[in-house]
């Protein structure tokens, strides 16, 4: 766990030094600010529930798309710059590496995530809105962020390049939103197969709802789990081959 | 201290390494000498447990490096071809980094930084980013974060690659102050390097292990003859003259053309210092000099490779 900590510790100063952890957290804060601002203060009179499912809804792509940027800083830019080489010499597992990077990006996020809750915080002024609906809410987000990390890790596992990496996980990302639609015409029970591989459109609905499901959950943890593992097994085949 | 048996190492199809057989002894400084694909740097990344044989065995202090990684990692320290540095961050920020990974604890590691930084000359640039240094600072701190943990194993993969001249004879200087302190492994194209720097030469041909010894037992090894003849007269005669001689394999004349003494190289694969006295006066040269030049490391290392080419 110390090996672990030392590396979450590392990963994360560097993204607090360099640029594109910085622009990262500012394009996902603006954007969720202008979704905000769409929906709170645009066309149409809606109900302050209405506001927060929508902003969370939203909210929720926008962490999928930070989350898969951020696959790119996990393990195949230290691949492309050479500084894996340090790692891999070093007493230290393969599974450490794997959770070290992952939790300084989770970390990382989450605080973007949260730094974002001053605008359903907004809604208080002119309307009202449970604490427990946006606390569901962000705890869905970071659950969401979690998964899509997963999937980038694994991505960047093997690609050559953090370019790659970036790309191969926002298609991942990509299909698996897609099965929702795809399921919408196929016939069961595959639909049912289909539809539920959709991280924001099937498992995220429970909670932009208040709603905290203990298979939604599952959903995410597993996919987190799955992902992780498979990016530990893929590393030990390039460190020791 | 290493004890490698039968290594052979697959890319595909292609034998990185064949067969590789050879034991480097404690506190040894061996060096790897070959061309550019001779397995090299796949020799050192076997020994630095980053690649697993294909066949073969690897004991490093009676430790087999395939069932026991990363116990030998302990005791290594290894700089690649790259220096694996992180450009955000400081050199002490890196080289405590570094420490930490090898299991060193923060006093030992704040006891340790101003020795290392001694040894490396980094001091001037301790607090400086890893962005801001040059390619030479760069490879120093490559060598610092091999050495911060005092591994009892030193493996540098090209040390001097991508340095200018000063930076050249400073890194020759601390690669010296380092053996002793360490056993070291490193691999080079340069020969002078070797030289300089090693007491022992492992020479890679195509995979395989051409030639290893010291720098006189190798020179023995070929028992190529290198005269050097200075003689007054014409240019192509005196090629002739030399090329007709039976146990000369090569001539190099120096080009001179302000005058009508030439001065030529000859390799023959015995002495044959009598056969070209007869062969210059035969042709109606003028013999002004001729003298035994000592087969260099050079010459053994041209001298092998053809005869890995020809084989």
């Amino acid at each position: 766990m110390k090996a672990v900590w030392l590396l979450t510790r590392r990963e994360l100063s560097a993204y607090v030094r360099t640029p594109s952890g910085y622009l990262i957290a500012a394009i996902a804060l603006l954007l969720n600010a202008l979704q905000f601002n769409a929906i709170a203060v645009g066309e149409g009179r809606r109900l302050s529930s209405e506001v927060l499912e929508l902003f969370l809804f939203n909210g929720a792509f926008v962490i999928e798309a930070a989350a898969a940027i951020f696959s790119m800083r996990m393990l195949a830019e230290e691949r492309s710059s050479g500084a894996q080489t340090l790692l891999f010499t070093s007493p230290i597992k393969e599974h450490e590496i794997v959770l070290g990077k992952y939790l300084a990006a989770l970390i990382f996020l989450s605080v973007v995530i949260v730094l974002s809750g001053y605008l359903p915080a907004l809604i208080f002024v002119n309307g009202k809105v449970s604490l427990g609906h946006i606390f569901a809410g962000y705890v869905g987000m970071v659950l969401l962020a979690s998964a899509v990390l997963g999937i980038g890790m694994l991505a960047s596992s093997f690609s050559p390049h953090p370019f790659i990496a970036v790309l191969l996980t926002a298609v991942i990302v990509s299909g698996l939103e897609l099965s929702w639609f795809v399921a919408k015409i196929t016939d069961p029970p595959l639909k049912t197969v289909i539809a539920w591989a959709s991280p924001v459109w099937n498992h995220y609905q429970s909670f932009r709802k208040g709603l905290l499901q203990l298979s939604d959950v599952t959903y995410f943890v597993t996919l987190t789990y799955f992902t992780l593992l498979a990016a530990v097994r893929v590393l030990r085949g390039q460190r020791w081959r | 201290m290493i004890l490698v048996d039968q290594v052979t190492k697959y890319y595909g199809a292609h034998a990185a390494v064949r067969d590789l057989s050879f034991e480097i002894a404690e506190g040894q400084c061996a060096g790897f000498l070959g061309l550019n694909g001779a397995g090299k740097t796949t020799t050192l990344r076997l020994l630095s447990c980053l690649l697993l044989p294909t066949s073969g065995r690897i004991t490093i202090r009676g430790i087999d490096a395939e069932a026991q990684p990363h116990e030998i990692r302990k005791f290594i320290g290894f700089l690649p071809d790259r220096p694996p540095v992180y450009n955000e961050m400081t050199v002490s920020e890196y080289l405590r980094f570094a420490g930490q990974l090898r299991q060193m604890d923060r006093g030992a590691i704040d006891r340790r930084l101003p020795e290392v930084f001694d040894v490396v000359g980094l001091h001037a640039v301790a607090d400086a980013p890893i962005s801001s240094l040059s390619h030479g600072y760069k490879q120093r701190v490559g060598i610092a974060q091999a050495i911060v943990h005092e591994p009892a194993l030193l493996i540098l993969d090209e040390p001097i690659q991508g340095l200018d001249p000063v930076q050249i004879v400073e890194m020759r200087a601390l690669i010296r102050e380092l053996r002793g302190k360490h056993t070291i492994l490193l691999s080079t194209h340069i020969l002078s390097e070797i030289r300089q720097t090693c007491d022992r030469v492992l020479m890679l041909h195509e995979g395989i292990i051409a030639a290893e010894g010291t720098e006189a037992e190798l020179s023995g090894e070929t028992r190529a003859s290198v005269v050097k003849v200075i003689v007054r007269g014409d240019h192509a005669t005196l090629n002739k003259a030399l090329k007709d001689v039976e146990t000369v394999d090569e001539v190099r004349i120096a080009e001179n053309p302000s005058g009508d003494i030439i001065e030529a190289i000859v390799t023959a694969h015995e002495d044959a210092r009598g056969e070209i006295a007869r062969a210059i006066v035969g042709a109606n040269l003028e013999l002004l000099g001729l003298g035994e030049k000592q087969s260099d490391l050079e010459q053994v290392f041209l001298n092998l490779s053809r005869a890995g080419a020809g084989s």
